[in-house]
């Protein structure tokens, strides 16, 4: 027992930072709730108790996975660059005029529209990127200005230039339908770029765990200096995975548009970028977990909108808890004496076989 | 004369960069203290949002004033206090216990406002109570000055009373001096018998102080009324500014003065007949612009200071907020 508690002691500390985030979620419906019971089970339950609540949890852990992924290669570097928001709600934005601009066949509509959205996405990083490497200006704050002005950006040129007036609210006009990524379980609104999701996740981890460059991006958040004296480019790497991050964002949010809506239709951001940030950090900036922890934070979400809409309790509940999640896993410490107290148990052990 | 110019060239605006300063350079006050410190405090934004949602309940449901000061003080050094327990205590990163902090803010804000109020999006169906504006005696009757100077709210003339105070802080007290030797190297305090996680604590709290008073006056002076989001980036843009302020008082005043202008200048241009989206985007952008300048040049400034092989800042500094010129010696 104390053996597999150490082995797979971040896994359970992550573990216990999650129930401990739904014990405060449950005590703040006992605490503002009318009807706590049939709060909790809205929250806690009623996401897995229909078919079309089971696919939103997968559809919108979607752009989660490409954002958490986005934010995971640069963090895995170090570099807390935080754009993955104004990459892609400018990408998304950029790709959308694209796509609705142009008449290609689906086999390089739906491509292409991807590649724009991407590389709106990438250029986007490249300032925070050079600003951190060459000159070492903070890229948490330039990449978070960033987000305001690509934001400000994207809104212009969705309202004044591909705004669809017939539509009697702020929207762009529809994609082609060649642009469009196909839904494919009828009734669900599940659609081709979550399995393009799981496809760069797995992309991902290669890159980071197989590759040399990737073994570069997470030597240098290991030990930059150590790095450098080791030979790698750390400039070049501390560009690269800002770009990485803006790629897999712009993409992640295009698809979002070619799948689900068929329209740019975000007059706020949907603020895929923070949750990219937090599944980023439950996932532990490792591209499979990332995965799992999209899924999860999905589920919270659909509880929470179902908590909106059927209880007394505001939505906003679900962003207090993860927000606590998430401080209790970047707490090291946290946990670290039970942690010291099984070592010390598990040595004592093997001293007296030995 | 072109008219926009004719209201640019005018007291009235200086008075309206004067409104604008304030809701950035407290928390940029606070931002620097801590950073001061070595220990950056980015969660300002969070903090604004607390203390600022909080004073405006209290001065609503309570009709005071002074509680109101309190209450969003002690909400706002709470939040510090939390950022300096993970941090210092249970060894979370800073930034990322910041943006956890940050986040919590944003739902915990909205959550109280609607369990008080019923409405997510602003305080407006509740009459919360402002602070109140100041003629100062002599001031007022000296024209153009008058007129730019006299008549802010309380919290204007407390912002630049900040700025004093910070500078007395950290060069006139004991207290500063451990912040500053801390923040410039923590090993070398810890030698001579600093306890370096308290006093990065005492300038986390002391950060949280000026945010807190940041936030009130955003929602108690600024405007008279609390709604979700209501800081818009003033927080990081503070960030921006102890990071070109060096985190010196000065330093801090004049970069916050220099943001305040540009923002004071996108609420003038909004008659222009430009896309208010262009307009929005000022503050930001030239933060970006500040940033990105300031840096080149500190960075000149270091390669001739230490010509040849040195360590020259590299590799130090996996802080990513202490980045421009903080690791410099001086």
């Amino acid at each position: 027992m104390d053996r597999f508690i150490l082995k797979y002691f971040t896994l359970i500390r992550t573990v216990i930072a999650i129930l401990i985030g739904i014990v405060v979620a449950v005590a703040l419906i006992f605490l503002v709730s009318k009807d706590p019971g049939f709060s909790l089970r809205s929250f806690l339950l009623a996401p897995f108790l229909s078919r079309s609540r089971l696919s939103n949890i997968v559809e919108g852990a979607s752009p989660i996975i490409f954002c958490g992924l986005a934010i995971a290669v640069a963090f895995q570097a170090k570099q807390f660059n935080v754009g993955a928001e104004g990459s892609l709600y400018l990408g998304a934005a950029v790709g959308t005029a694209f796509a609705v601009s142009t008449s290609l066949p689906a086999y390089l509509h739906v491509p292409l529209t991807l590649l724009v959205a991407a590389a709106v996405g990438l250029a986007w990083n490249v300032l925070p990127g050079i600003l951190k490497a060459k000159w070492k200006a903070s890229e948490l704050v330039s990449s978070l200005m960033l987000n305001y002005v690509g934001y400000y950006v994207g809104l212009y040129l969705i309202n004044f230039h591909f705004r669809d007036k017939k539509a009697g609210y702020l929207v762009s006009y529809q994609l082609p339908q060649s642009a469009w990524l196909q839904q494919f379980l009828p009734g669900t609104r599940l659609h081709a770029g979550i399995f393009l999701a799981l496809l760069c996740a797995v992309l991902v981890y290669w890159y980071l765990y197989h590759s040399t460059s990737g073994y570069e991006v997470r030597m240098t958040g290991f030990n930059e200096k150590f790095a450098r004296f080791g030979g790698i480019n750390v400039v070049k790497v501390v560009v690269l995975c800002q770009l990485i991050l803006g790629l897999l964002a712009g993409m992640g949010g295009m698809t979002e548009v070619m799948g689900i809506h068929r329209r740019f239709n975000w007059q706020t951001s949907p603020g895929y970028g923070w949750d990219g940030v937090v599944v980023a950090i439950i996932g532990r900036n490792h591209p499979l977990l990332i995965i799992a922890a999209s899924l999860f934070l999905s589920y919270l979400r659909v509880g929470g909108q179902q908590l909106n809409l059927m209880s007394d309790v505001p939505y906003e509940m679900v962003i207090v808890i993860q927000s606590i999640i998430i401080l209790l896993i970047t707490a090291e410490a946290f946990l670290s004496q039970w942690r010291y107290h099984i070592t010390v148990r598990e040595a004592g052990k093997k001293g007296a076989l030995s | 004369m072109n008219p926009l110019l004719k209201s640019i060239v005018s007291t009235d605006f200086g008075f309206a960069i004067l409104r604008v300063l304030t809701p950035l350079l407290l928390p940029a006050l606070g931002v620097a203290i801590s950073g001061l410190s070595g220990a950056s405090n980015i969660a300002l934004e969070g903090i604004m949002l607390v203390a600022a949602c909080v004073g405006v309940l209290v001065s609503a449901f309570a009709h005071s004033l002074w509680l109101a000061l309190l209450a969003g003080i002690a909400a706002g050094v709470a939040i510090a206090a939390l950022l300096g327990y993970f941090h210092l205590r249970l060894k979370a990163d800073i930034v990322l216990a910041a943006i956890a902090l940050n986040l919590f803010a944003t739902g915990i804000t909205i959550f109280l406002l609607f369990i008080t109020t019923g409405d997510k999006g602003s305080s407006s169906s509740i009459t919360s109570l402002v602070f109140p504006a100041v003629q100062i005696p002599l001031l007022r009757s000296i024209p153009i000055l008058g007129p730019i100077f006299s008549g802010h709210n309380v919290l204007t003339y407390v912002s630049w009373l900040s700025v004093i105070l910070y500078w007395l802080i950290t060069f006139k007290t004991p207290l500063g001096l451990r912040i500053r030797a801390v923040g410039q190297n923590p090993d070398a305090a810890q030698s001579v018998g600093i306890n370096v996680n308290r006093i990065r604590m005492y300038s986390l709290l002391l950060s949280g102080f000026f945010g807190a008073l940041g936030g009130l006056y955003l929602c108690m002076g600024y405007l008279s009324w609390f709604s979700s989001g209501v800081t818009a980036g003033r927080g990081w843009i503070a960030v921006a500014a102890a990071s070109l302020g060096n985190n010196m008082p000065l330093g801090t005043f004049l970069s916050s003065l220099l943001f305040g202008v540009v923002n004071a200048l996108a609420n003038y241009l909004a008659v222009l007949k430009v896309p208010s989206e262009f307009i929005q985007m000022i503050p930001y952008l030239a933060t970006v612009i500040a940033l990105a300048i300031y840096a080149g040049q500190a960075m000149r400034k270091r390669k001739a200071s230490s010509e040849g092989p040195g360590p020259a800042g590299a590799g130090a500094a996996p802080d990513a907020v202490r980045a421009p010129g903080a690791e410099e010696p001086s």
